[in-house]
């Protein structure tokens, strides 16, 4: 379209340059993480740390997660349960909260929502909050994970301003018709929601997946620990204390490409459906910073 | 004149009251028209109240003096001692430590991390190549989707002390020893750069966004005149995008008490304590694992009550400039 100047083919040739070191720069660290967990403890020995790219594959980091170890097993299922149960009951509660607050001549609606933006600019802080769910009983359970996180008050006022904007002649023909406010709630509005709910589902699923903190609080019992916390605890120590059976295995693959593998297991779903996902995302934001 | 308003008041006054009666049954009638509505609301109001509202009234701890063990009974029968942990707090040693790594590393990242998605922003807009400014953009958005303890263990993976790649390519090219991370004089560095690689594809969401909304005929007009691509991004692209690169900056402000406690938890270490304790971290440590509730409380608490302070001032500049802020 328009003709580029000498300088401005300098320019784009720069620009492309720095957009291809940069998109390296984000790559790297993963294919590190990749080659590194498919060494064998010899290859470890001989290069004497990370690589660039394996020698030689050896599949024994894989082995010993899916194979020997309950922990990883164990550890992925506590965070699928936090994923899908939990990101239901965010949906659940994250749902009806928005639906209720964005019916206009709702009487209080403004007092409710002034109630739930106070959350987003001031909080009692960390102790309060640990003492809560302690006092509450909910440490050491699986719930630890799911009720403290119930309803994220920014996903929840994006949802808001989803359903107010919405045309209200939709709901009014369907009260005309007979239809009661559950049926059009149930029949009419989640049908027509279905993008904002899978964005905004997205969002809790990915938090759920990525949370580490919350668990590292609340949860002692390692038979209810998720991916994270214990990939963090093979992160952390240089020897392999997070998995005890590696105790009885003769030729144990290297610690780097066990925490390697280990950090490819737990992100490869991640970096499977991301890609896939992410323009719901990008929406999600834009009807983010759109006031309501 | 007075006999009539002595009839007249009492009827005044009633047919007040039965306007304001009927008002309140009128206004009793529509909230049972839409009871569906608030029992809907009901779960997620008991939520908030739960765990955002009782929480803000635990902070009373931070005025109190209570043991680890003693429950909830404990705290409503713990001794008050006024500002006696804020005291502490003020007069501590760690105090100007803790504010000063919270301001600086907050600072650090504004400084680096806010620039960086702009200009990441008006490089990809300059790329015609749509495959590859597409691929380029999806690549970008991958640090957002993984978590802190994973790029934690990307970057053990190149700094490690023993065993990272770039620490041993750097130990073999100039023969002395890396230590990047428990080294005090590189780690703010590393907490900058990693929290820029992490959020800068994701960041520039909303300048490209605001790029693609800018009028074309505006471009063509611009090229007419005889205008270049730099004059076009310094006169056209840069002042269209210039009020959300001003809102963003103002919550960034607003924000500067949250210097990234996740990230520092996962990477820093006694070695680089003076570097990069911050204030939710030294709240942490104090609290969680010391036991000092009270203490730990009160320290969160002021920290809560400042970054209210600097929210609502950012927001008051929001508004002067005429942005519409957060309120």
């Amino acid at each position: 379209m328009l003709k580029l100047s000498r300088n401005e083919k300098i320019a784009h040739a720069i620009i492309y340059f720095l957009l291809i070191a940069l998109t390296l720069a984000f790559l790297i660290p993963f294919i590190i993480v990749f080659s590194t967990s498919f060494i064998s403890d010899a290859e470890f020995a001989r290069r004497g740390g990370y690589v660039l790219y394996p020698e030689a594959f050896s599949s024994g980091a894989y082995d010993i997660l899916f194979g020997r170890s309950k922990v990883i097993l164990n550890a992925y299922g506590v965070t699928l349960f936090r994923v899908i149960v939990g990101t239901g009951f965010n949906l659940a509660f994250t749902i009806t909260m928005a639906y209720a607050l964005a019916k206009k001549d709702l009487p209080g609606r403004v007092p409710l929502t002034i109630f739930v933006f106070i959350t987003m600019v001031f909080s009692g802080g960390l102790i309060p909050r640990f003492l809560l769910v302690d006092a509450l009983g909910l440490r050491n359970t699986l719930w630890s994970m799911v009720f403290p996180g119930l309803i994220n008050a920014w996903n929840m006022l994006i949802m808001r301003n989803f359903f107010m904007s919405l045309p209200e002649e939709l709901f009014d023909a369907a009260i005309v018709d007979g239809a009661s406010p559950p049926t059009v709630l149930l029949r009419i509005v989640l049908p027509l929601s279905m993008p904002v709910i899978a964005t905004i589902g997205l969002f809790y699923a990915v938090w759920h997946w990525n949370s580490w903190f919350d668990a590292a609080i609340y949860i002692d019992r390692s038979n209810l620990k998720p991916m994270q916390i214990i990939l963090r605890s093979l992160l952390e120590t240089t020897n392999m204390q997070g998995l005890e059976e590696l105790a009885f295995i003769e030729d144990p693959p290297p610690a780097a490409s066990l925490r390697s593998a280990l950090i490819i297991v737990s992100t490869v779903p991640v970096l499977f459906i991301y890609p896939f996902v992410q323009r719901y995302f990008v929406k999600g934001i834009m009807i983010g910073s759109i006031k309501g | 004149m007075s006999r009539e308003s002595r009839i007249a008041m009492p009827r005044t006054i009633s047919s007040a009251e039965t306007a304001k009666d009927g008002r309140y049954r009128r206004l009793l009638k529509r909230m049972w028209f839409y009871r569906f509505y608030y029992l809907l609301a009901l779960p997620g109001i008991l939520y908030f109240v739960i765990f955002h509202y009782l929480p803000m009234i635990g902070i009373v701890i931070a005025f109190k003096d209570i043991s680890p063990f003693g429950g909830v009974v404990g705290i409503i029968e713990a001794p008050w001692v006024g500002f006696k942990h804020f005291n502490r707090f003020f007069n501590s040693i760690f105090f100007w430590d803790v504010i000063e790594n919270t301001v600086v590393i907050s600072g650090l990242k504004i400084i680096f991390g806010f620039p960086a998605p702009i200009i990441f922003a008006l490089m990809l807009n300059e790329v015609t190549r749509l495959k590859f400014k597409r691929f380029v953009q999806t690549v970008s958005y991958l640090p957002h989707f993984i978590s802190w303890v994973v790029t934690t263990g990307l970057i053990t993976a190149l700094l490690a002390t023993s065993g990272g790649l770039v620490t041993e390519i750097l130990n073999n090219m100039t023969g002395e020893r890396w230590t990047f991370l428990t080294n005090p004089d590189q780690f703010r560095g590393i907490l900058t750069l990693s929290h820029v690689w992490k959020t800068v594809g994701w960041s520039s969401i909303l300048y490209l966004a605001a790029m693609a909304a800018i009028d074309p005929a505006l471009y063509e007009a611009a090229a007419i005149d005889g205008a270049n691509r730099f004059q076009m991004a310094r006169y056209i692209t840069i002042p269209s995008i210039a009020f959300v690169i001003t809102i963003l900056f103002i919550f960034e402000i607003g924000n500067l008490l949250d210097a990234g406690f996740e990230q520092i938890l996962l990477l820093y270490s006694p070695a680089v304590y003076s570097v990069s304790d911050i204030i939710d971290t030294y709240v942490y440590r104090e609290g969680l694992l010391g036991l000092k509730y009270s203490f730990a409380a009160a320290v969160g608490l002021f920290k809560g009550v400042m970054a209210f302070l600097f929210l609502i001032a950012a927001n008051t500049l929001a508004n002067r400039l005429g942005q519409p802020g957060l309120w």
